[in-house]
């Protein structure tokens, strides 16, 4: 798992036997994963000749494994899986081959060798409730972990809307006093990847636009803009059916047999920014609103508590208390896109849920 | 891959008359988009030699609108296959300098989809440090045959 000498990207992916042509296909949907014109190949393929293979730690908290599930089982071999040639990834207790002593022992010499460099991934809420006890690896909880790792670290991205946002172990009634990466490290620069899980290929993306360019550009959620700038809604195929007002009202009429807008079943596309709607899931095969389902707001915060997924918008009870549901509602009725709106609130809207956890 | 551009309703529905059918996934909204944004790019690669690229996978396409841009560009004299990471197929369409391209994976999964407007697409071009590598290669091939020619 792990190199000592340095090797740029672009040879460690020759040294796995692939050819410049595959290397150009690797940045060309790279560059199609980060949303960049398709001529960026071009300068990610110049910046990974460059860089050497970065370390990467993963801890996994408290999680389901849903999100290095979402990563490895994508299509294989992947650019996703290339990812896994890319970096040198020193650690993550799932995937990794040591166990006990041995792999915490390579936790911390990973820590040591590239102490300030390396990338920090995390998965996963962090429970503080009753001194951090309902999730511990090696005897040490989660919190004193993630303190230990975060402190050397380059940046740290929290897969997966557990780690960004604190998730379904957060949901009301938040027995275990979940919280999110970003209510505990505050010094060290947090890129979120929600989701739940978040798409592979994005996954993959942000690692990739963090190798090539830096740090990317964020929203106001620390999501970069490149995957998560757009709603469900904006970039929704069914988005027409929406602006002429027509809605399945339930999932066996005749509106939901024509593929209209799911808005009225609960559909949280106006609220929700992801990439699905564009790069799509199974590998591009589809996602949920083309399966006829409703967005579920998955890379929204608190989205388990925002009032049920089946009912609309215009009936959810917002968690910031501003008028935005309202409007929405006032967009079916007269077929204005409330998405506007819903930018405008993308700034102000909802902040990640610290209060349910202890004091730090 | 599939050319089958049958709407979806049809799938769930198929006493579902043809004319509400076609309203509700057609005209389809990319479909013309694309097609300019094609006919600009091969102005400007007559015009000024430059090509271009159309990344597909950035389009939120609906059912069947992917496969209605293929049928409009249609099938041209070309038709390549790459071996790299998976398979590519590169078609020329019935536009010359307009190439369809499909990238796969071993598991002959689609990992991209592009039009790209070019003479030839750049992925197959050979590059001078691989042309150069090959004659080192064919040299060092040479210089082993008349060694061993000189040793008999």
């Amino acid at each position: 798992m792990k190199t000592n000498k340095p090797i740029s990207v672009k040879q460690t992916l020759q040294n796995n036997g692939v050819s410049r042509r595959s290397f150009m296909k690797f940045c060309a949907a790279t560059a199609s994963m980060m949303a960049l014109p398709p001529g960026a190949a071009k300068l990610i393929a110049a910046a990974l000749e460059k860089i050497t293979r970065p370390s990467v730690i993963w801890l996994s908290f408290q999680e389901c494994t849903g999100c290095i599930e979402s990563l490895t089982r994508s299509h294989s071999p992947s650019i996703e899986g290339l990812i896994f040639d890319v970096i040198s990834l020193d650690y993550q207790h799932t995937l990794q081959a040591a166990a006990g002593e041995s792999a915490e022992n390579a936790r911390r010499a990973a820590m040591a060798e590239n102490k300030g460099e390396y990338l920090l991934v995390v998965d996963g809420s962090i429970p503080l409730k009753n001194g951090g006890v309902y999730s511990t690896i090696a005897g040490m909880s989660n919190l004193e972990m993630l303190k230990e790792t975060a402190k050397d670290a380059a940046a740290l991205l929290c897969v997966g809307s557990c780690s960004a946002f604190g998730g379904l172990p957060n949901a009301n009634p938040n027995p275990t006093g979940a919280v999110a990466v970003s209510d505990i490290i505050k010094d060290k620069p947090i890129i979120n990847v929600p989701g739940c899980p978040p798409i592979p290929s994005v996954i993959a993306g942000v690692i990739v636009q963090y190798l090539t360019f830096g740090l990317p550009e964020l929203d106001h959620l620390n999501r970069p803009m490149a995957f998560y700038g757009q709603s469900i809604h904006d970039r929704c195929y069914r988005r027409p059916f929406y602006e002429r007002g027509q809605f399945a009202e339930s999932f066996d009429d005749e509106g939901a047999r024509k593929g209209w807008c799911l808005y009225k079943v609960g559909c949280k596309g106006p609220t929700t920014y992801n990439a699905c709607a564009t790069t799509k899931w199974n590998n591009g095969t589809s996602f949920p609103i083309e399966a006829g389902h409703g967005c579920i707001g998955c890379s929204e915060p608190n989205f388990w508590d925002n009032g049920g997924f089946y009912n609309p918008l215009s009936q959810t009870p917002i968690t910031d208390k501003t008028n935005l549901g309202v409007a929405v509602a006032a967009g079916v009725a007269t077929g204005v896109g409330a998405t506007l709106l819903a930018k405008t609130k993308q700034n102000k809207t909802k902040t990640p849920s610290s209060n349910d956890g202890e004091n730090l | 891959m599939s050319n089958i551009n049958i709407p979806i309703v049809e799938i769930f529905d198929s006493t579902l008359d043809i004319k509400s059918t076609a309203l509700t996934f057609t005209p389809s909204l990319n479909v013309e988009p694309i097609l300019h944004e094609i006919q600009y790019a091969v102005i400007k690669l007559l015009k000024s030699k430059q090509s271009s690229i159309i990344d597909l996978n950035a389009m939120p396409f609906a059912p069947g609108e992917k496969e209605k841009i293929r049928q409009e560009l249609g099938n041209g004299e070309v038709e390549i296959l790459l071996n790299a990471m998976g398979k590519s197929l590169l078609f020329e369409t019935d536009y010359p300098g307009v190439w369809w391209i499909e990238h796969y994976n071993d598991e002959e999964q689609v990992t991209g989809t592009y039009i790209e407007i070019a003479h030839i697409p750049e992925i197959i071009q050979a590059v001078d440090e691989e042309i150069s590598a090959g004659l080192q290669r064919l040299t060092q091939t040479l210089n082993d045959r008349s060694e061993s020619y000189e040793n008999e």
